[in-house]
């Protein structure tokens, strides 16, 4: 052992982790920072309350002031009851709760399928080179591709409720795909040749080095694919569904009940934020250990 | 290339200062004969070593200087089997080398810890991916951190720490696979220059004590012959030997100074100023 550096505890280089020489009582200064953070803070959070309370106010206000024809946009207060309503069970409608079920479901499968086909498919493209620079414009294409122009195709081909699924999947699966090959291609190759050294085979690389390092890119492709599995499944349930909130969407705009059609926007609406929220703590979670 | 007087023939005899023998040498352990190394791209083939031959003896630490691009990294490549020479053979304990041995251990020039994985984690990456039994490497693992100082870091990630206690994790990593070779390819390039001379003496210190054979590439020629019993020179591009200098320092009671001490003993600036002088002819050249 030499002279420097050699007492980690003592010269304490330790970036993060443990705690700072504290100083003592907190400075004037340092109060005075603390709550300007913290009036900052507030500032952002209520201005996007004040938005969020604007933009309900205004759709409130202008069809009840007949500026705008209340017909085509209903008004907030108008969705309570209409939701109310919906919940019960009679004949001829079903639970509004099945309906969001059903769609939320299909979305769960929808990227969670896109996700276990997405990274196998990436792991295959990673190990054979030579196919991924056979495949990559297919790939490129197909992922361009609007996919919701397969819905009346995929309908004929696979009846009401499988075609959901599809969708779901099919407009998911291209971009998790791209994303998830250029997350391994990203891993730092030094790392790679660090595993070699040890005399890792391919498939250690890939457990022990590409995967892991890959996580963060699986957390941002995840949020991408959230979403578009929703748009997948609602445009399916347009197409062919007798259940979900796309079918809802479609059924209250046929007989013009514009209250029918708003509330199943806004529970998509809830249902985006959750699934967004969901992510994010999955997120916070996972980047903890980096 | 042929225009240039370093590539003469003349020069291209390996130059010795000294009688090439260490007190701790024993036999040869790994062994390059006639080693040559071609890439190729699309545009072009790039010859980056050329008739390399060396002789290293178990237990001799070994330094490799050179400019940058002289292919001293490559080197250390072909010797660990990362890659296969275009000519020649490497030899280990007089075998050839075609794949990476548990033989050899190699130390990159950064830590490279993954991130994901704590610092006990870590530095059992190699025991794991060599099969070999976990818990006696466990212990092994713990045993080498805490005498580098990190007993209380196994749990901690790799960001918790600084330069320097990385790089100590990053040989610990390498040591706990056992290996009887240890390359280190400019592993303290990274770090601040006190930081850097401080871990130098600790890992001299530690692979010496374990009677490794070490190879130590870098462009720092104090580093190199504060560290090594010898230190090899290479000319530029086709990486070819060009010298090879024993380092003796003698300081009465036998023992190796510590390559911190060795560094304000008088043959260290002589050796110092040689090679500086024989890398700058290079220069001109």
């Amino acid at each position: 052992m030499s002279k420097v550096d050699t007492a980690p505890v003592a010269n304490a280089p330790v970036a993060t982790g443990m705690p700072a020489a504290a100083l003592g009582a907190p400075s004037a200064a340092y109060t005075a920072w603390l709550r300007k953070e913290r009036i900052r803070h507030l500032g952002v959070r209520g201005t996007q309350g004040a938005i969020l309370i604007a933009f309900l106010l205004l759709w409130e206000i202008l069809p009840r002031a007949q500026l705008v024809n209340p017909m085509l946009t209903s008004y907030p207060s108008a969705l309570w009851p209409t939701f109310l309503d919906l919940l019960k069970d009679k004949p001829q409608q079903v639970n509004i709760l099945v309906h969001t079920w059903g769609t939320v479901f299909a979305t769960i499968v929808g990227f969670t399928a896109a996700m276990v086909i997405g990274t196998i498919v990436a792991a295959i493209l990673w190990w054979w080179e030579s196919l991924y620079k056979i495949l990559d414009p297919y790939l490129v294409v197909a992922n361009a591709m609007p996919k919701t122009a397969f819905v009346p195709i995929f309908y004929i081909w696979l009846g009401a409720t499988a075609s959901i699924y599809a969708m779901a999947l099919a407009i998911s699966v291209f971009i998790t795909i791209l994303m998830i090959y250029s997350g391994f291609q990203g891993v730092d190759p030094n790392k790679i040749k660090l595993a070699q050294t040890f005399g890792a085979t391919r498939w250690q690389i890939l457990r022990k080095v590409v995967l892991p390092g890959s996580v963060p890119t699986m957390i941002a492709t995840l949020k991408v694919n959230t979403g578009l599995s929703l748009v997948g499944v609602v445009v399916g349930e347009f197409q062919s569904a007798s259940i979900g909130l796309g079918y809802l969407i479609q059924y209250g705009s046929q007989i013009f009940k514009l209250n029918i059609v708003m509330t199943a926007i806004t529970i998509l609406a809830i249902v985006s934020s959750v699934m967004y929220l969901a992510i994010h703590w999955l997120e916070a979670a996972v980047m903890k250990r980096r | 290339m042929s225009n240039s007087p370093i590539s003469s023939p003349t020069n291209l005899r390996p130059k010795r200062s000294d009688i090439v023998e260490s007190k701790a040498a024993g036999p040869a352990k790994v062994e390059l004969r006639d080693v040559s190394l071609r890439y190729f791209t699309p545009e072009t083939e790039t010859e980056a070593l050329a008739g390399i031959s060396l002789t290293i003896r178990a237990g001799e630490f070994v330094s490799i200087i050179g400019q940058s691009g002289c292919g001293k990294s490559t080197l250390l490549s072909l010797i660990s089997g990362l890659m296969q020479p275009t000519g020649g053979v490497v030899l280990v304990d007089g075998q050839g080398v075609d794949k990476p041995s548990p033989k050899v251990g190699y130390m990159l020039q950064q830590d490279y810890l993954f991130e994901w994985r704590t610092i006990l984690e870590n530095t059992m990456i190699g025991a794991e991916i060599q099969g070999r039994d976990l818990v006696a490497a466990r212990d092994r693992a713990k045993t080498l951190l805490t005498r580098y100082g990190l007993g209380q870091f196994f749990d901690y990630l790799p960001r918790q720490l600084s330069g320097g206690m990385r790089q100590r994790v990053a040989l610990a990593r390498t040591l706990v696979t056992e290996p009887d070779v240890v390359l280190l390819d400019e592993p303290f390039s990274a770090l601040d220059s006190q930081t850097r001379i401080a871990l130098a003496d600790e890992v001299a210190e530690v692979l010496r004590r374990e009677g490794k054979t070490a190879i130590l590439v870098t462009h720092d020629i104090g580093e190199a012959v504060a560290m090594a019993d010898r230190v090899v020179v290479m000319s530029r591009r086709p990486g070819r030997i060009r010298s090879d200098h024993a380092i003796r320092f003698y300081n009465g009671d036998g023992q190796r100074p510590t390559p911190f001490a060795a560094r304000s003993t008088p043959q260290f600036n002589t050796y110092f100023k040689m090679l500086w002088e024989e890398l700058e002819v290079h220069v001109e050249g």
